[in-house]
């Protein structure tokens, strides 16, 4: 006999205003479903990427909505249900992980196994700790270990209870990225078995490039776009995502011409006389409009290139260059109008192959599907 | 000395009876929050500013035979409470209230919520949440609080004298067996309780602040490394 087992798919469709005296106050409004695996809810500080998380967890009071997990329904506010944070079988970790200080890391883990017997709960502890690689800290206090350890102290307490879905706020954001990565890998080994819905929250842009497989991106309270990193983030429609999502350079522009044709259009930056090409969007010649370009998507030549396929080709000249970790940072003013500077990333060897330095004249050379078109 | 072993059991069974009472309410005030709420913390600090005869009159008189509690006290055990060891315990929790209440609220107030809210993720019971994280964590807030209650019971003197009269064995505490010794000019038995009674007072206090400094220091080391 089979036994019909649904997927724990998390659906939520939830709506709170939030009054803050201090932060903005607005409604978070959203609908989400969430599959089995890690998605990343990516949106700048302030956009309610946290509250929807505590709502979610039960920790705040909803205005209206409905959660469900696997079709159990842990919240309905129209039918009155809502199951205590207690019993909803949810995993949360907090930014600032709440480790119990006072404990050692062993009874931090046995916490939530209070229900079990003694010697199965120590087999669950043990399991947890070796999954996290932390069984060596086991009788520490866990005000005594590292950053790096707590985060996967907290790890394992959290999913010793075995949650229906874990709930992550920015866990790692203060851990190197070898650590966080490692960190991650291990969470990834552990959810191959369990297969919950995992939502990680982060205003971290290289954070969602590294676990990226379905991101939904929140801002003041809405969600605006769901998809991949790729497809969400690359081609953003608003400046203040743009920003988020680190693109270094953001321009006013006018589009002054569309090549429907082409599948382009070109755009005037307002300071002057530097034009680009773009890809064609729904937008009229002469609507104002910011231009979003990666530092990372530039290119720079020392001469004039040519039979190349990019159509934007701008002379310009370097004014400031400096180093910053293992990467250089250029800034480029643009000969038709010295207003206009660029930011370029560049690595160490093209520095040293183009014997750049300040003062230099260059070329900028950008890709037409480099320049993302946002609304003004 | 009899008056002086009186004041420790007197100053002992008050700060026992007040972490009883004081610990839930005190868990009560810090984390709920409901309309009427101010006017019961005013309550609580009541006996803060008010003049220890005052308290100690309308004690007096709801300890008294056609007072509301010496009609409990005369119904249950056949006798009043007015200048009875009892009701001396009953005026001194009413005037150390708010010494054992506010260190306690304070500490209730100061946790981290968020180790509040992980305790219940990880299905933890609101009693389980209290006896696990609030209270071990609390501790130094209770030491001040029992200790406090400890010394201000030890110390008073207007509550104590308008309750409890001067009943020799009963009554009469350390501290008004001090003022008898002065009224009656024997100075040397007088200097000799108050001595007594300072270095117990000294002692108690540099004992809370010695423990709370090391269970501080450890508690703040744990929010340095985080």
């Amino acid at each position: 006999m089979g036994i019909e087992i649904s997927p724990p798919v998390l659906k939520a469709q939830l709506r709170k205003a939030r009054s803050g005296r201090t932060r903005s106050s607005f409604v978070l409004d959203v609908a989400l479903e969430i599959c089995p695996g890690i998605t990343i809810v990516f949106g700048p500080s302030g956009a309610g990427k946290s509250t929807l998380l505590d709502c979610i967890a039960g920790l705040l009071k909803l205005d209206s909505g409905r959660i469900e997990i696997g079709g159990e329904v842990l919240l309905d506010v129209e039918r009155r249900i809502d199951v205590p944070p207690a019993k909803r079988k949810i995993a949360y970790v907090f930014q600032s992980l709440a480790l119990f200080p006072h404990m050692t890391v062993e009874q931090n883990v046995a916490y939530g196994l209070a229900h079990m017997p003694a010697t199965e709960q120590a087999l669950r502890v043990k399991a947890m700790l070796e999954a996290f690689r932390v069984e060596q800290l086991a009788k520490r206090k866990a005000d005594e270990i590292s950053g790096g350890e707590q985060q996967r102290v907290a790890l394992a307490r959290s999913l010793a209870t075995s949650p229906r879905v874990l709930l992550l706020d920015e866990p790692l954001t203060a851990l190197d990225e070898g650590l966080k990565q490692s960190i991650m890998e291990d969470l990834r080994q552990w959810n191959a078995a369990q297969n919950i819905p995992i939502l990680y929250v982060t205003h971290s842009r290289p954070e969602v490039d590294a676990l990226g497989e379905r991101v939904i991106v929140l801002e003041q309270g809405k969600i605006i776009s769901t998809g991949t990193p790729q497809e969400v983030l690359d081609a953003p429609r608003r400046s203040s995502l743009a920003q988020a999502s680190g693109f270094e350079n953001l321009f006013s522009g006018v589009v002054t011409e569309l090549r429907e044709a082409d599948g382009v259009m070109r755009v005037q930056l307002v300071r002057g006389a530097c034009e680009i090409e773009t890809p064609l969007s729904y937008a009229a010649a002469g609507t104002a409009v910011k231009l979003a370009i990666r530092a990372g998507d530039i290119l720079l030549a020392t001469e004039r290139p040519y039979g190349l396929s990019a159509r934007n080709i701008t002379a310009g000249r370097m004014i400031a260059l400096e180093q910053r970790g293992t990467m250089f940072v250029a800034q480029v003013a643009a000969d038709a109008d010295g207003a206009v500077i660029f930011t370029v990333h560049l690595t160490p060897g093209a520095k040293r192959a183009l014997a750049l330095e300040v003062n230099r004249p260059v070329w900028l050379v950008i890709k037409t599907h480099s320049c993302h078109v946002l609304e003004d | 000395m009899d008056s002086l072993i009186l004041s420790v059991r007197l100053a002992a069974c008050v700060s026992a009876i007040l972490l009883l009472i004081g610990v839930p309410l005190a868990y009560w005030l810090a984390y709920w929050n409901w309309r009427g709420k101010f006017l019961l913390e005013a309550i609580v600090a009541l006996p803060l500013v008010l003049p220890p005869t005052v308290l100690g009159f309308y004690v007096l008189i709801a300890l008294g035979p056609n007072g509301p509690i010496g009609k409990i006290s005369e119904a249950l055990f056949h006798r009043g409470l007015a200048f009875t060891f009892g009701g001396l315990v009953f005026a001194s929790v009413l005037y150390s209230f708010p010494f054992t209440v506010q260190p306690l609220i304070a500490s209730f107030e100061a946790m981290d919520r968020r180790l509040l809210d992980a305790s219940a993720l990880l299905g933890a019971s609101r009693l389980r949440t209290f006896g696990s994280v609030i209270l071990p964590l609390s501790l130094p807030g209770i030491v001040t609080a029992v200790v406090l209650s400890f010394a201000h019971t030890l110390g008073e003197f207007g509550v104590v004298l308008m309750v409890g009269g001067n009943l020799p064995g009963i009554t009469r505490t350390a501290s008004i067996d001090i003022y008898d010794r002065v009224q009656s000019m024997e100075y040397a038995e007088a200097n000799r309780m108050a001595l007594v009674l300072l270095i117990i007072s000294f002692v108690v206090l540099s004992t809370v602040y010695g423990v709370n400094r090391r269970i501080g220091r450890r508690m703040w080391a744990s929010w340095a490394s985080r």
